[in-house]
């Protein structure tokens, strides 16, 4: 019940941003459409076995933050070995694997996409507890599975 | 609020760049996807909020949410683009291309 709850309110905010009317008409129009989507569909968002939770929200708000600068870190090693003359010499890209303690699903996709989005380390597959990761350089791979594994499960894990 | 909006925008521009040159750069086709797949994880972000900014400029309700709407773009990038480079990748070794190894010629 409180998973279809939270999807409806998220695609009740989702769609008043979109539309951007507030007369009766569209604002039940909406609330309909959120209330089917939500009734039928919320497994998709959130499982009943795991039911969103405040302070699941809240890790995630305090993990965005650290993710994006990690974004801006990367970002800029990635520039510098783009714009060296001897760019060859500076990468040593390589396949690796590591087993992640992380157990719900939701962690592991978000793991897998805050990897792939830090340039420098591409998540090629999770399979179970096992990442497989292509990285860019050697100080990339040595990163992981490391803090941001900790902060992931942080903010997810419970 | 422009001056910030184009500064963000033309750090956003930057790394645009510096993705287009990894791409030619760069030796086979993985660490390729590095610089296709990523830099715009940065530089769009940036460009976004810099245009979000910008819109911002006469101040009123709606314009609040046209920009919260161009937000939810860079939303949606930041779930799309890892997943289609994950996809790519995983493809590709699955085909059976060999990644380039230090010491070897580029592609």
């Amino acid at each position: 019940m409180k998973a279809k709850l939270v999807t409806f309110v998220i695609l009740l905010i989702f769609w008043i941003i979109m539309s951007g009317m507030f007369d009766g008409f569209h604002l039940t129009l909406g609330v309909l459409c959120c209330l089917l989507v939500a009734f039928f569909s919320n497994h998709l968002l959130f499982t009943e076995a795991h039911p969103p939770s405040l302070r699941g929200c809240l890790g995630f708000v305090v993990y965005l933050p650290y993710l994006f600068w990690q974004i801006i870190i990367a970002n800029i090693q990635v520039a510098f070995i783009v714009l060296h003359p001897r760019m060859l010499d500076k990468i040593d890209p390589h396949l690796f694997r590591f087993d992640t303690v992380l157990k719900r699903p939701l962690s592991k996709v978000a793991l897998a996409q805050s990897i792939t989005l830090t340039p420098g380390t591409i998540t090629v597959d999770v399979h179970d507890e096992q990442f497989t990761v292509y990285a860019l350089t050697k100080d990339a791979a040595d990163a992981l599975p490391g803090e941001m594994e900790q902060r992931v499960a942080r903010a997810l894990e419970r | 609020m422009t001056l910030v909006a184009m500064l963000l925008i033309l750090a956003g521009l930057f790394f645009f760049a510096i993705g287009v040159l990894g791409i030619l750069r760069f030796p086979d086709f993985y660490s390729r996807l590095h610089a296709a797949g990523k830099s715009d994880s940065l530089a769009s972000v940036l460009v976004i909020v810099g245009v979000a900014l910008y819109n911002l400029h006469d101040f009123s309700f709606a314009n609040v949410l046209v920009s919260l709407k161009i937000l939810l773009i860079a939303v949606f990038i930041y779930v799309a683009s890892p997943t289609a480079t994950h996809a790519l990748t995983r493809t590709a070794l699955v085909l059976g291309i060999e990644p380039w190894e230090k010491g070897k010629k580029r592609r």
